[in-house]
């Protein structure tokens, strides 16, 4: 059914006239045969953050739907006792839900019925793992497989626990804190094995990704994300699509001397896969930590899509989105996996709402950028061209110590930072939850950290002077016209996850705490109930045990754009939180620190 | 008398009584009782030569000197000092003192700074004349480790002055958080100039300091210049101590004992080898 509604976007755009060899005519969504049966029925669970392994993060339960949404109440409620970002999906496997609450990283099992405490798991990760994270004390999750339920915690451990009983199966230790290393993503777990990269870009790690065997936590392979290609598992089967990415030991080459050794490059955000093609993708974050007068060179492989087999951690290919990253425009946005035609034949994309502000449509195959198109307003580059594949930097947008320079857009967030969207086959849009932020890179100032002086760049973030001047938009995106279809301008940044459901709505959540459903086709708001903290968690969808369909999210502000509440930074401060409390001063008078998972049904 | 200008008579009175009690705060601290039953110092547990928790830096005897001189016991809140240091520590309200910070941080209230330092060239005698200018022609070719920050766009002192001489392919980075595991998470820098790996470090002066005055390492410390590069690139820093912004009273108390102890102060620095430098420094 979901063809036929994909059918009539086609029309529109097989209309149109073809701007270069990328124009595509009809978009069929979705996706891949085993993650999504798109004739199957759903099976009403919630077994990873983004359902499936083409991160689409739709449902199809359609009990909810636009005409009946506006009396859904709520079902119940539970108090995780945290007070930090709650950036978490809940999962739901087997009639139970699974809630990972941020540092302490306590696993909570549910009972769906009757909302019970089943069992509690506290891995006590160490206190000390806090003054190491970056950006408040989040984490984006856990993974459901094979009768364990798999999560990290940030001082760098892997864990998984019995789903039924809350017993620990296994533990491995993966980073140090001692290095600067923390984990915060959610581990995506692929043909028994688990997938887990690490957080610390800012704090001198050497970034990568490892699996792990699901059945022991034993380490089977690690890519590094700099270093010789032996270390980055670069071999004979890597084809690049663009030359500038093509060579040998690029991950060395690309740094001046040795600075490839603390550069960053770590991997906390999403993973996607593509079980025909047998290949993961995901991108890694920013450079670091020198600022970009001191590491000339493309400094690969931050800020790059991987594709690599996950048997063997093998790199088939990849893609440097921001070459030498001037804004930390960290790379670890969600990919989602579509099959799209283009000029009438099937090409398997996936597509990308880019930190640098740009969408990618990327085939998924070699790499190629087939469009790049930007999603909001963008002062900082002026393109990305489609021959070369390279990010066309704006010159007087480049930041330099002792100087000022003014609307940097978008900021250091990004045009959308770790909040994952949605995309739904039946309108052929994608779900954008995303932050409209300029910064200014304003003088220095001395600072003092483990006894040592040092000058830094003072960065002040504020709304994008673009009509309505608001911090954040939740925007859908019509993947074929290239072209937004509808928006909602929020006058925060929308921090939270998206969730669109065969029902056609679409879940996000406020960070003054309002949990919305908006009609998917025109951006209508239907519903909203206010949680007791901001959001900025990941919706869900499941059918509880009585056969009724449930949307699920967790309250509790925080994050990087949060911390001003979760962390009580001082308002005055103006860069603090690396900047982003300027933005967000208003924030501690809207909102409570305070975790809690709220559960909605129809009555 | 109207009873607006009764309260105003009241209030000017307790304006006078607090800044008598100021005043004999700040002349009688040994006998006076302070409304905290303790000094709680806000310190990194594992950071020679400033802090450790077993009592062993400058600034934890500093913290003994001032709690005898206040007549209150010295207390430590542990914590790493990395970001966030400041704000969950002092101003989360769980202890009351920082004892090391530049007198430009403005997130906390300052008293009179009680040492100046600069940065200072690490180098060993094999390196020949000591080098004092980032302009020092050397410095291109030579092997030279900085420590750099994790703060995205900033960078310690040294590591800009270089890059914008261009000096870059020859640097080399050393976390300024350092392996936390080990007892002195700063000393890799200077160990790699004793081993021969590099030839300069630049560092921060008390750091470099404390090394060569508790190793035998034969290194050399030069104070580098210029002290401030234009615009606005300083590599001499005061440093104070630091309280919660409303704490003017415990500021004043600190700034007396401060001038009144400053000798003492003075040998202490020296016995840990802090270097100091005045800010009409002769040049040579």
């Amino acid at each position: 059914m979901a063809f036929v509604a994909c059918g009539a976007c086609a029309g529109d755009a097989s209309g149109n006239p073809a701007q270069d060899a990328t124009a595509r005519a009809p978009a069929v969504a979705d996706a891949l045969p085993n993650s999504i049966a798109n004739d199957g029925p759903d099976d009403g669970q919630w077994a990873r953050p983004a359902k499936d392994y083409a991160s689409t993060r739709y449902s199809r339960l359609d009990q909810i739907n636009a005409s009946n949404v506006a009396r859904l109440g709520v079902a119940w409620t539970f108090s995780t006792g945290v007070n930090r970002g709650h950036e978490a999906a809940p999962l739901v496997v087997n009639n139970t839900m699974y809630v990972v609450t941020p540092y302490p990283n306590v696993l909570y099992a549910l009972d769906l019925a009757t909302g019970d405490k089943k069992w509690q798991y506290r891995p006590k990760p160490r206190a000390a793992a806090q003054g190491v994270a970056c950006c408040d004390v989040v984490n984006r999750g856990a993974a459901f497989a094979d009768g364990k339920v798999v999560f990290n915690t940030l001082d760098g451990n892997t864990v998984a626990v019995d789903a039924n009983t809350g017993r620990e199966v296994w533990r491995t230790q993966l980073s140090d804190i001692n290095k600067g290393e923390t984990i915060t993503m959610a581990p995506l777990v692929v043909k028994n094995r688990v997938l887990v990269g690490t957080s610390g870009g800012e704090m001198g790690i050497r970034g990568w990704l490892a699996a792990l065997d699901l059945a022991s936590g034993r380490v089977l392979w690690r890519a590094y994300h700099t270093g010789p290609d032996a270390d980055v598992l670069i071999g004979p089967r890597f084809k690049p699509f663009y030359a500038s990415d093509q060579g040998t030991d690029m991950g060395v080459k690309t740094w001046p001397g040795d600075a490839w050794k603390i550069g960053g490059a770590g991997m906390w955000g999403w993973i996607s896969y593509d079980p025909a093609l047998n290949l993961i993708y995901y991108g890694t974050a920013n450079p670091g930590p020198w600022n970009p007068d001191q590491r000339p060179g493309d400094n690969k492989w931050a800020t790059t899509l991987f594709a690599r087999d996950p048997d063997t951690g093998e790199a088939v290919f990849a893609y440097q989105f921001s070459p030498h990253d001037l804004h930390d425009y960290d790379g670890i946005n969600e990919q989602v996996l579509l099959d799209l035609p283009v000029n009438g034949q099937t090409r398997k994309v996936l597509v990308r709402p880019e930190r640098n502000g740009y969408m990618y449509v990327i085939d998924r195959t070699n790499g190629q950028v087939l469009s790049a198109d930007p999603y909001g307003y963008i002062t900082s580059t002026r393109g990305v061209d489609l021959k070369t594949g390279r990010l066309i930097y704006e010159p007087s947008k480049y930041t330099k110590q002792g100087e000022v320079v003014r609307e940097i857009c978008p900021a250091s967030p990004g045009m959308k930072d770790w909040q994952p969207s949605a995309f739904s086959p039946r309108t052929g849009l994608l779900y954008v939850p995303h932050q409209t932020l300029c910064e200014d890179a304003e003088s220095v100032e001395a600072n003092y950290i483990m006894g040592t002086p040092y000058v830094g760049m003072n960065v002040k973030m504020y709304a994008a002077p673009v009509p309505g001047r608001t911090r954040g938009e939740f925007l859908a995106w019509d993947i074929v016209k290239r072209k937004p279809a509808w928006s909602i301008r929020e006058d925060l940044p929308v921090w939270s996850g998206a969730l669109v459901t065969a029902g056609d709505v679409a879940f996000y959540g406020t960070m003054d705490g309002w949990f919305k459903a908006v009609d998917a086709r025109n951006g209508k708001v239907l519903w909203q109930f206010r949680c007791g903290s901001g959001i900025i968690g990941q919706p869900v969808t499941y059918r509880g045990p009585n056969g009724r369909q449930y949307v699920a999210i967790l309250s509790g502000v925080g994050g990087w754009s949060g911390a001003i509440v979760s962390g009580d930074l001082d308002p005055r401060d103006s860069s603090a939180a690396l900047g982003f409390v300027n933005a967000m001063r208003d924030l501690p008078a809207r909102t409570q620190k305070g975790g809690m998972l709220y559960v909605f049904a129809l009555p | 008398m109207s009873s607006r200008s009764r309260k105003r008579t009241a209030a000017a009175v307790m304006c006078m009584l607090a800044a008598v009690a100021v005043m004999l705060g700040a002349r009688a601290s040994r006998t006076v009782a302070s409304a905290r039953p303790s000094m709680r110092v806000c310190a990194d547990p594992n950071n020679l030569p400033f802090s450790n928790d077993r009592g062993e830096g400058f600034e934890n005897r500093l913290a003994q000197l001032i709690g005898r001189e206040l007549g209150e016991p010295v207390e430590y809140v542990w914590w790493s000092q990395r970001r966030g240091f400041i704000r969950s520590t002092l101003n989360a309200g769980d202890c009351d003192v920082i004892m090391g910070v530049p007198t430009s941080l403005d997130m906390v209230l300052r008293t009179q700074p009680y040492y100046r330092s600069s940065y200072v060239f690490v180098t060993r005698a094999d390196f020949g004349v000591e080098p004092r200018s980032f302009d020092d022609a050397r410095l291109e070719r030579a092997r030279i480790g900085v420590q750099m920050i994790g703060d995205d766009g900033a960078n310690s002192p040294p590591a800009e002055a270089l890059s914008r001489r261009g000096i870059i392919r020859n640097v080399r980075g050393y976390m300024v958080y350092g392996n936390y595991a080990d007892s002195m998470p700063l000393a890799p820098i200077m160990d790699a100039v004793a081993r021969h790996e590099i030839d300069v470090a630049v560092v921060w002066g008390p750091l470099a300091g404390y090394y060569v005055s508790r190793t035998r390492a034969a290194l050399r410390l030069t104070p580098v210049s210029p002290q401030i590069e234009l615009p606005f690139l300083p590599f001499v820093f005061d440093i104070a101590l630091g309280v919660r912004r409303r704490d003017t009273l415990f500021r004043n108390q600190l700034n007396d004992v401060l001038s009144r102890r400053a000798g003492d102060i003075a040998r202490l620095l020296d016995a840990y080898g802090i270097p100091r430098v005045s800010a009409t420094r002769r040049s040579s």
